[in-house]
């Protein structure tokens, strides 16, 4: 009997704690998948963060470290630091990476650490239950907001990729979704584009996946995954952000 | 062995290269900057990795990393940036994670001085991070003691998998003294097989971790750390004792005013006053057994706890160890000032001639 699919390797046999229609589950395996498909799976070292996806070293199969909330770019740091031949990533939320973590992102992307960062952005909260987050968009009801965020309030939603672009030692960004197949094919090869830019030491590599959540948006699946279409790609634009070889470089003369 | 002459900070980091330190991690204060900006030269021409950190949060999380994946890392800051490092502190502490942390003290509270403190001293044994942890904590009073206690930290942080603290106060930082680069004592090391560092053919997937939603796993975790705790305690606590033998007044200081305290007891024999020195040498495990020991024999009249700040916080642990035998009186300066020989014999006078008038009651 032929096997024409199974369980990618990169993953444990543990169950997924998530929600029903939530999109972790698929991004871990888009993940995986690259992992064991570009040879490093032996080779990697995983930084989950403080969120939904905080159970994620139960899910890798590859070694993990667990950091504090918003830390996992300066712990990635002193990994790949002392480890330049391992595969190092960090798996992150928007509240996780875009709030209490945006200094350690910012500084890991400046100095071009070579490690890759999965930004998973569902624009709230969810582990602790549907707050608002820096990525939750302008009208988006969430606990902290609860008649829809506004500007005055809260301010414009920030655009993580395009922030990360802006900086030299940021070589690859890119923003993708899994919400059908053809994104879906388009997100993995972000994430191996993303992985082999990295062990070919050209910098630091960001991919950011736009996920739904439908326990805290308070839908279906099906309908968090039309209103994912509807409103979060036209504020969070899918593409290549940034793709440079060869990072410019600023000297003092 | 010579002597060489050696400015403090630049003789930590120096101590640390010599210790088989792998990595640092560091962020700019006064007044330890001598110790990352020696190690970002000296580090990396050993083969060893220096990173300037944007923040000692960061720093401590790239330590946290560095030794998650089974490095010797290290970092060092002074009090205002010990007090950002404190999450990492207790994350490293849970997940077991051993390293070497510096702190170079100064006076506070808040921004405070540049100027030498004691004022981290509840900080550094408390714990300034959420939940029931410990971190050794060694508290050298001179360089040499400061270059022998760095090196010998990176091995008790590995014996134990526990964050190890070296506590100097400012002064020890930016003075110079003569000191010999002696070999520290060999400790049996058990191997890091549980560092997350790439499969690489293992068969399992190492994780680090201190999350554990099961109450009853998470209990499990405290029960394996205090049994460790007591283990240090018992194994690892350390203190020195001068001229205490015949001594009727007991000074205790640890850093800096322990140094001036033996100019003090000498004064004060010279005056006719039995004076000794009690030095707990690690703040945790604070040695409280044979200061309650030498607070209970018959001589000790009285002692007199001294330290760089101004409400007395080693004192909480003196008075724990005497228990209420003899009367603890307290001379403290802080926000950067040091107390001078006259002074501690002042007020070793005045606590002598208090408790000769009183009888001896508390």
């Amino acid at each position: 009997m032929a096997v024409i699919y199974e369980k990618s390797k990169g993953l444990t046999d543990a169950e997924l704690h998530y929600c029903p229609g939530c999109h972790h589950g698929i991004i871990h395996k888009l993940v995986a998948e690259s992992l064991v498909e570009l040879g490093l799976l032996d080779e990697a070292v995983g930084v989950c963060p403080v969120g939904c996806s905080v159970f994620a070293y139960n899910y890798f199969s590859c070694d993990m470290l667990e950091a504090a909330h918003g830390r996992a770019p300066a712990v990635a740091t002193g990994v790949k630091r002392t480890h330049p031949n391992q595969a190092v990533f960090t798996y992150q939320g928007d509240g996780d990476l875009a709030s209490i973590g945006a200094a350690e992102i910012v500084h890991a992307a400046m100095r071009g650490e070579k490690f890759t960062t999965i930004f998973v952005n569902n624009a709230i909260y969810g582990m602790t239950g549907g707050q608002m987050a820096p990525t939750t968009l302008i009208g988006q009801k969430a606990t902290t907001c609860q008649s829809g965020r506004t500007v005055e309030q809260a301010g414009m939603p920030i655009r993580v990729a395009e922030m990360l672009a802006t900086l030299d030692g940021c070589v690859y960004a890119e923003r993708v979704c899994v919400t059908d197949i053809a994104n879906l094919n388009k997100a993995k090869r972000a994430v191996k584009k993303a992985f082999t830019k990295q062990m070919n030491r050209e910098g630091f590599t960001f991919v950011e996946v736009l996920s739904t959540c439908p326990t805290n948006w308070g839908m279906t699946p099906v309908k968090a995954v039309q209103w994912l279409k509807e409103n979060m790609i036209p504020y969070y634009p899918l593409g290549v952000v940034k793709d440079v070889e060869i990072t410019e470089k600023a000297e003092v003369r | 062995m010579a002597k060489e002459l050696w400015k403090g900070n630049e003789a930590i980091a120096e101590a640390a290269i010599r210790a088989g330190c792998d990595c640092f991690f560091g962020y700019p204060i006064t007044p330890q900057s001598e110790v990352p900006e020696y190690m970002s030269v000296h580090l990396p021409a050993a083969g060893g990795v220096f990173v300037q950190s944007e923040s000692e949060i960061a720093a401590v999380n790239m330590v946290y990393g560095a030794a998650g994946s089974g490095m010797r890392a290290m970092t060092s800051s002074s009090s205002p940036g010990i007090s950002l490092k404190q999450e990492g502190i207790t994350y490293l502490a849970a997940s077991e994670l051993p390293c070497v942390i510096v702190n170079c003290m100064r006076g506070g509270p808040g921004l405070g001085t540049i100027q030498p403190g004691q004022g981290d001293y509840f900080q550094a044994t408390r714990g300034g991070g959420n939940g029931d942890y410990r971190t050794l904590v060694l508290a050298p009073f001179d360089i040499q003691e400061t270059v022998d206690f760095v090196q010998e930290a990176f091995d008790i942080a590995d014996q134990y998998r526990n964050p190890v603290m070296v506590v100097c106060d400012g002064l020890i930082g930016q003075m110079m003294e003569p000191i010999e680069w002696r070999p520290i004592p060999k400790r049996d090391l058990p191997p890091k097989d549980w560092a997350a560092s790439g499969r690489r053919g293992r068969a399992r997937h190492n994780v680090i971790n201190s999350l554990y939603l099961d109450p009853e796993s998470c209990e499990e975790l405290n029960q394996r750390l205090t049994v460790k705790y007591a283990e240090m305690e018992e194994k690892e606590t350390r203190w020195s004792a001068v001229n205490c033998e015949d001594a009727e007044l007991i000074i205790t200081a640890y850093g800096t005013p322990a140094r001036i305290a033996l100019s003090a007891i000498e004064e004060l024999r010279a005056g006719g006053l039995k004076a000794g020195l009690f030095r707990p040498i690690t703040l945790w495990p604070f040695p409280e057994a044979p200061l309650h020991e030498l607070a209970g024999s018959g001589q000790v009249k009285v002692i007199l706890d001294v330290e760089m700040s101004s409400t007395g916080q080693m004192l909480d642990d003196v008075r724990l160890a005497v228990e209420g035998q003899k009367p603890i009186r307290y001379l403290g300066h802080a926000g950067g000032v040091m107390p001078t020989v006259e002074e501690m014999a002042d007020a070793a006078w005045t606590a002598w001639k208090e408790v000769q008038q009183h009888g001896g009651h508390l």
